[in-house]
């Protein structure tokens, strides 16, 4: 099936919240906080400005609580009399003309006393810098497996190492941005956006609307990556505080240097290992420790560092495993959703760590994986037993044959030993995602999915799960079409308006196929009961008797529904954090080979494969472009995207000096799928969106060491930082000499 | 910017002849999007990075944010509406669009390239869409897309010289 969408995307046809025409809108901008931390002792309006054009909110105007509706309330919507970021956002405007407005924006004065920042999650706050609970800690999880210490005591060998991830932009092509407005009593807003409902939820709670009352439209969104979860309920608020003053409608557009400098990023982290091993590398003990940035405000970081520490440990089988995780606040722009969700940071450390292991015990790091990975019967960190899914060990065996992996290590060696001024090496990585909500989440979600029959005989899905160009109106329609065996013109999603669809769960977590779509194809199985066929009728006869339904029972809706159900076999204990912390996790093994000019230190990405396991793939294309996609994005943050900061949030805040990869700086990714359906999802299929991001930082990384027998322990590895590493341990050398 | 001044300028917008009044500090971006509701062209980042608002100017690919509105006078123009549908298959088969905030952009570099094959004998395609910045695809939905959009053309089906 061709992308439902693809044409009207090809065309421009497609509608983005800044094509959409507004009648007699205003535009809105926002006045930021220019310190880390204070007091805001005075805000200051020039009079170069005729401030009665103007429509000016503040927090005053905040009908409800004060905060963006989330895990915890400490996030003001607007800030009040203290600030805890660079840019928090302060007062609103809006006006019809931008010029004016961005003169405006220069014409406020926002003095503030400056109190001592934090600006380095690793460091122990002082006592004048504590700013959340007594410690600074946003969150503190662990997980316990065994006995560590003694099994620490009783290991052969022990082996430490400590990895480090910066921060990344998503950089989807599409900035942030909402439009306002006010109909008939219900405030409505449409933008970008992954979650329709998150932003209900927080209208619900800062504007004091009674659910009804409210209605959020998506419109198409131009990628999201995460960076559209959390984030635009606050746009979104804005847009409304300032569509409800001015009584018009309000666009709030961010132009790509505000958005960069404001909104969420991937946490940073500094993972610690110590491990236990025999004198064939087998795993005895795992001891780990994570802490992340979480930056301002508790937003998601709970839930990112829930992922980040249950996939510390690897795809790997050890009894006794201890991990500790805290997520740090600092005067950052809180961090935030960002595809892998925490998951890629640890498993960066977890996979240099086992080739920092197979260094030190002189075994291959192929080696020292086939005897690690987690079998069936096996049981994860957490305790969950693994009981299906392809064999771990053939993944990894399908990507060292598809990238020549042996011929090429043999053929670097010789390589490196003759070139003067380039070195090769082949970095091999395996992990592993759980898909879905992490625990008992998806049962706090409780989704709801309905399927409608229409009375022209067409089928229409509605939930409130979008498209942000990873496929869900393609592989939704296709869902549907292969459950009820009618073809593709008779089916409809139905855009996710939140007048229209129900809350079907937010659109994150690489859920929407795999659970979503399960749920979806439970609603088709309902609607067809409901007309009074059975499992087998064929779609032919489904579209005469939806069409007979609606001649009997006309002006009334016929709907099939779904709600989730916890598949039988998980279970969880989020008190204990024991238990299924997924209920399917997709595996991978990529290989990457790599070619280092030692006059520029560019690390050069010869070749890429990417070898996973996510259950059924469902739409070849589609699947492709998300392992392509997500390999190549990872591929940024691994060699070129460094956040610069300056007073805790990003400097270089423009596509100028944040390099994202183009066409001419990677090469074609090799995708390979091995297939081994689940039976709890959508066609058999798990989750994949996440995924690929998972296994590219260590390869590449794995494969910078092999060629230069150094050790990177950070990511990204830009020219600078792998010019430090190299000079420094010439340096070192050159001593010893 | 507004009280700046303001230019009558005359040119060739998708094939059609168009006078229009456009004040001294817009873009040829803003003239497409907010003077002729041309909403197909993107901005990605408004400062000639991402290629998302690639029009053709006398045929040439150029990024509409970093040109004066006003330098368009007496100038052909052609953005994402003019390209033939037809033209676009074998883009929608191999997946190279996926959010589709790059793809107008993406989409006009190949036109260019599709108009002027010779390009691609001696440039690789990854070069030339190197000014084309996607963060979804990964790149090679687009360039497959691209060699076989050039290769339907050279074998004469849809949008071959006589369409162009």
């Amino acid at each position: 099936m061709k992308r439902v969408e693809g044409l009207s995307k090809l065309t421009g046809r497609e509608m983005y919240v800044d094509d959409l025409p507004v009648d007699g809108c205003l535009w809105g901008a926002t006045v930021r906080s220019p310190a880390p931390r204070g007091r805001i002792r005075e805000i200051r309006f020039s009079d170069t400005v005729d401030w009665s054009e103007f429509t000016v909110v503040d927090h005053r105007d905040i009908p409800g609580s004060n905060s963006i509706f989330l895990i915890e309330d400490d996030q003001p919507v607007l800030a009040v009399d203290r600030v805890r970021h660079l840019h928090e956002p302060v007062l609103l405007l809006a006006h019809p003309s931008r010029e004016s407005l961005s003169r405006a924006l220069s014409a406020i004065e926002i003095e503030v006393d400056v109190q001592p920042p934090v600006l380095d999650f690793r460091h122990r706050p002082g006592p004048d810098q504590i700013q959340y609970g007594n410690d600074n800690v946003l969150k503190h999880l662990r997980i316990e497996k065994g006995e560590v210490e003694s099994a620490l005591a009783e290991s052969p060998r022990v082996i430490e190492g400590e990895y480090e991830t910066g921060a990344q932009e998503h950089v989807y092509l599409e900035t942030q941005g909402m439009v306002a407005w006010e109909e008939d009593g219900v405030i409505t807003v449409t933008g970008s956006m992954q979650c329709p409902y998150y932003i209900v939820d927080a209208f619900e709670h800062a504007l004091g609307r009674s659910r009804d009352a409210v209605r959020i439209i998506q419109a198409a969104t131009g990628g999201g990556f995460g960076g559209k979860e959390e984030f635009p309920s606050g746009i979104a608020l804005h847009a409304a505080l300032l569509s409800m003053k001015a009584g018009r409608p309000v666009k709030l557009i961010y132009d790509r240097s505000e958005d960069m400098q404001v909104s969420t990023k991937r946490h940073p982290s500094r993972v610690r290992h110590r491990t236990g091993v025999d004198h064939d590398g087998r795993l005895l003990v795992q001891d780990i420790e994570v802490i992340l940035d979480g930056g301002a405000y508790v937003t998601l970081s709970p839930v990112v560092l829930s992922r980040s520490i249950i996939h510390a440990s690897g795809p790997y089988a050890c009894d006794h495993v201890r991990i500790d995780g805290r997520a740090m606040f600092t005067n950052s722009p809180p961090f935030g959703a960002f595809r892998g969700f925490g998951a890629p940071q640890t498993q960066f450390a977890c996979e240099r760590h086992m080739n920092r292991i197979a260094e030190a015990l002189g075994i291959d790091p192929v080696e020292i994986r086939r005897i690690n990975l987690i079998g069936n019967g096996d049981s994860t960190a957490t305790g969950q037993v693994i009981r299906d899914g392809a064999d771990r060990v053939e993944v990894m065996q399908r990507a060292l044959e598809m990238s020549d992996y042996r011929d090429r290590v043999a053929a670097h060696d010789e390589f490196n030993a003759t070139d003067p001024t380039r070195r090769r090496g082949m970095g091999l990585a395996t992990f592993f995602h759980g898909a879905g909500f992490t625990g008992s989440g998806e049962v706090f979600l409780d989704s709801e999915v309905h399927v409608a029959g229409l009375p022209d005989g067409r089928i229409e899905a509605r939930t409130a799960n979008v498209e942000m160009g990873q496929g869900t109106l393609t592989v939704f329609t296709q869902l549907v079409c292969d459950r009820l065996g009618v073809p593709a013109e008779a089916v409809v999603i139905a855009p996710a308006d939140t007048a229209r669809v129900p809350d079907s769960g937010p659109t994150v977590a690489s859920r929407t196929v795999m659970v979503v779509g399960g749920l979806l194809e439970k609603a088709c199985d309902d609607l067809r009961e409901r007309v009074g066929l059975r499992r087998d009728a064929e779609g032919h006869a489904l579209v005469a008797a939806v069409r007979r339904w609606h001649d009997e029972n006309a002006g009334q809706d016929l709907l099939g529904r779904a709600k989730y159900e916890q598949p039988e076999h998980v279970e969880w204990d989020d008190r204990t954090y024991r238990g299924d912390a997924y209920g399917a996790y997709a595996w991978g093994a990529y290989v990457a080979d790599i070619e280092v000019d030692l006059r520029t230190f560019v690390v050069h990405v010869r070749d890429f494969v990417a070898v996973q396991e996510i259950g059924r793939v469902l739409h070849d294309t589609l699947a492709r472009g998300q392992i392509q996609g997500g390999v190549v994005q990872a591929l940024g943050w691994t060699l070129l995207e460094e956040c610069k900061w300056r007073d805790g949030a990003m400097e270089n805040s423009q596509l100028t000096n944040y390099i994202i990869p183009s066409a001419g700086d990677v090469p074609p990714i090799r995708v390979a799928f091995l297939e081994a359906p689940y039976p709890h999802g959508a066609g058999g299929a798990k989750g994949i969106g996440e995924l690929p991001f998972d296994g590219v930082a260590p390869a590449v990384a794995n494969a910078v060491a092999s060629a230069l027998g150094t050790d990177p322990t950070f990511v990204p590895i830009t020219p600078e930082k792998l010019m430090d590493l190299l000079v420094g341990s010439a340096k070192t050398a050159g001593g010893a000499a | 910017m507004s009280g700046d001044a303001v230019i009558e300028i005359r040119l060739t917008l998708n094939g059609e002849s168009v006078v229009a009044q456009v004040d001294q500090g817009d873009r040829l971006l803003d003239f497409l999007r907010y003077g002729r509701g041309l909403t197909g062209t993107k901005e990605g980042c408004g400062e000639g990075e991402c290629g998302a608002c690639t029009v053709l100017l006398d045929g040439l690919p150029v990024n509409s944010c970093l040109l004066p509105a006003w330098q368009a006078n007496h100038r052909v123009v052609e953005t994402v509406e003019t390209v033939p549908e037809d033209e676009l298959s074998a883009l929608l088969e191999s997946g190279a669009t996926q959010c589709g905030a790059c793809t107008p952009g993406v989409v006009m570099t190949g036109w260019w390239v599709r108009r002027n094959r010779e390009l691609a004998d001696t440039h690789a395609l990854r070069e030339l869409m190197a000014g084309n910045l996607c963060r979804c695809t990964g790149y090679d939905g687009i360039i497959e897309g691209l060699e076989a959009w050039l290769a339907s053309a050279a074998s004469g089906r849809p949008g071959s010289e006589e369409g162009a």
